[in-house]
């Protein structure tokens, strides 16, 4: 059989069962868009390609399947580059399929050229230049199988031109990339992980984003309820244990609450599971619980002892590791260790906010949580509203919150509620956003128009760079610049305009009432929110120090 | 000067060497010296780093054996590129 680089691609896409891509046509993949034209794949066209990545970051964030975005060469290739990093730190599985020029093209500056495989070095796990239609046959199934092996990541496939029209001849098909199974613990080390945990007095559990990876969050549950040990979760690890658990301490580091962090001061070990002591978690790291001895579990060996030295450590699945646990350590009732918590707890209660104040994010957050299931998805943009949301809504389940963890990238909420409500169309979405950040992204409303999805958007809007403004608050003396807008768009025009039915939810007689009814509706909404710009995330730990310095609260 | 060395064994492709060098500037590591060339079939390639800080050592030499093209990465203590690198 016949068959040229773009049908191979298609095909092989097809056969890897990708249902949806998300992406921008131009000159260099054409060939491609012309068979994904006749094929079952549903193209989803953004409208701006960094939209694209972070849709199909959207439909692997919530389904742990590599999903596909496309892009044209060129600025095609550098608008997607911030989903792509994106995608590298939070290790979100994503395939990014590139045009390039032609080969014969390359290297002389041709219209649209840019070094593609360069740029995205440093930003995948793996990337692939393809030289010819055969390489395509080993290339693409391997592109599947990098993304989501292992620790997942972004892989970019890129494809000249000429590679795609090329026509080969075809025997067969090829077998589909498919991941891997993970290396298991090895049976010695989990035996001295039990021991360690048996003989803790202090024990806590640190569970970040490996363990929403690994499926891991009801024997994370199980373990925990057995040993009685406390959990903090990393912003990439809630959803992995449920809020409203009696042994859930809540998210923990710079934004962390305060009782959280002090109890982690106190902690005799520390069970590590599927986390990077990254610098927002950890705060200084040479501070970090300071008198505990570290058990870390991880998946990616180069994550043991980058930041911070392990007393032990374990490379394999953290999901085996949390089976075994849960299944092998004694039960415990730690009565010394559930009390000293329970004083911490009462010493440094949580603020909470006058419930009177309904503008007041945590409180339109509580609301919107009682008018929201279990299984509704979350996505936010980056700012004081996403620490917010991290530490106000009550996720119970993995795959809900969909952030820009490591990246902290703005413009991320808009797209991956997109990408989330396409690949789970029966779920409600909510993206949270700021007023600066739904800016950065804020053409995809016209995307959501088009595909009528159950996606609503809440613009946190204090005509302000919150977070930004916070820090010259707390760390500048109050030396404001540039974190206030001085025009303030209409985005309930902007909204309506796009053809996304909008409201402002202070003119609106019940405001509770009416966000409640908007979000229980089917459809796109955008709800544009005015709050008091004075508004803090508190307590907060200033960046560098010790996470037992930390501010308010 | 003491230079710590890193033998490689990587699929020779056109990208590779952008591979290598990528990680170390991406992570904020000292390349001191490289050596590189074909073996086998031609198939693969055998380089050889120095690094003159050996604080970063461990995580470099986990970094590379996570790069898909590094087929195999040894330490060498006592690399005979050093004697290389002095006479240029």
């Amino acid at each position: 059989m016949e068959i040229s680089g773009a049908e191979l691609v298609i095909r092989l896409l097809e056969r890897q069962g990708i249902e949806i891509v998300c992406g921008i046509p131009g000159g260099s993949n054409l060939p491609i868009y012309d068979v994904l034209r006749d094929s079952s794949i549903k193209h989803v066209l953004a409208r701006h390609e960094q939209g694209a990545g972070f849709m199909s970051q959207g439909m692997a964030r919530t389904t742990g399947k590599a999903a596909v975005c496309m892009a044209t060469s060129g600025p095609g290739v550098t608008n997607l580059l911030t989903a792509i990093a994106d995608a590298s730190l939070d290790s979100i599985p994503i395939v990014a399929i590139t045009g390039q020029v032609s080969a014969s093209l390359i290297g002389t500056d041709a219209f649209q050229e840019v070094d593609t495989y360069g740029l995205t070095i440093p930003i995948t796990k793996h990337n692939f230049l393809v030289q010819s239609a055969k390489e395509l046959l080993t290339v693409i199934p391997e592109a599947f199988r990098l993304a989501e092996s292992g620790r997942p990541g972004p892989v970019v496939v890129d494809i000249p031109k000429n590679v795609q029209k090329e026509i080969i001849e075809l025997e067969a098909f090829p077998e589909i990339g498919i991941k891997q199974s993970l290396p298991m613990c090895d049976e010695k080390s989990l035996a001295k992980a039990i021991a360690m945990i048996s003989g803790a007095r202090r024990p806590v559990i640190y569970a970040g984003g490996g363990i929403i990876a690994a499926g891991a969050t009801d024997d994370l549950i199980r373990f925990a309820h057995k040993n009685s040990i406390p959990v903090v979760t990393t912003l990439m690890g809630l959803g992995a244990y449920p809020h409203g658990d009696p042994h859930y301490l809540g998210m923990l580091g710079m934004h962390g609450e305060r009782a959280t962090n002090m109890i982690m001061e106190e902690a005799d070990l520390l069970i590590a599971l599927g986390v990077r002591f990254d610098d927002r978690a950890v705060g200084k790291s040479c501070e970090f619980c300071k008198h505990a001895d570290i058990l870390h579990i991880d998946i990616d060996r180069s994550e043991i002892g980058k930041i911070k030295p392990s007393n032990f450590s374990i490379v394999g699945d953290v999901g085996h590791a949390l089976k075994e646990f849960a299944d092998r350590v004694e039960p415990a009732i730690r009565i010394g260790w559930s009390a000293r918590i329970s004083s911490l707890r009462m010493l440094h209660p949580e603020i909470l906010q006058d419930k009177e104040d309904f503008f007041h994010p945590i409180n339109l957050l509580r609301v919107a949580s009682e008018s929201l299931s279990d299984e509704s998805i979350i996505t936010t943009d980056v700012g004081q509203h996403q620490m917010w949301v991290a530490k106000g809504y009550p996720f119970k389940k993995p795959r809900t919150l969909l952030t820009s963890g490591g990246l902290g990238t703005m413009g991320f909420g808009l797209p991956n509620a997109i990408g989330a409500a396409l690949a789970n169309p029966d779920r409600r979405v909510v993206c949270v956003s700021g007023d600066g950040s739904i800016l950065m992204n804020i053409q995809e409303l016209a995307t959501l128009a088009e595909h009528r999805l159950n996606v609503k958007v809440l613009i946190m809007n204090n005509n302000r760079l919150g977070l930004v403004r916070q820090q010259q608050a707390m760390f500048f003396e109050e030396r404001y610049f540039a974190s206030t807008f001085d025009s303030s768009p209409d985005f309930v025009s902007i909204a309506k305009g796009f053809g996304v039915p909008a409201f402002d939810l202070s003119e609106e007689e019940n405001p509770s009432l009416f966000l409640r009814k908007v979000l229980g509706q089917d459809g796109p909404c955008v709800i544009n929110i005015l709050i008091d710009f004075d508004n803090k995330v508190l307590p907060m730990v200033p960046p560098e120090c010790a996470n037992r310095e930390m501010i308010g609260g | 000067m003491h230079n710590y060395g890193i033998d490689l064994l990587v699929r020779n492709h056109a990208g590779v060497m952008s591979q290598i060098t990528g990680l170390f500037s991406r992570r904020n590591f000292n390349l001191e010296g490289i050596i590189c060339g074909p073996v086998g079939k031609g198939d693969e390639s055998r380089m050889i780093l120095t690094v003159a800080d050996d604080s970063k050592l461990e995580q470099i030499v986990l970094q590379l054996e996570k790069l898909y093209d590094v087929i195999e990465v040894k330490r060498v203590d006592d690399s005979p590129l050093t004697e290389v690198l002095a006479q240029l």
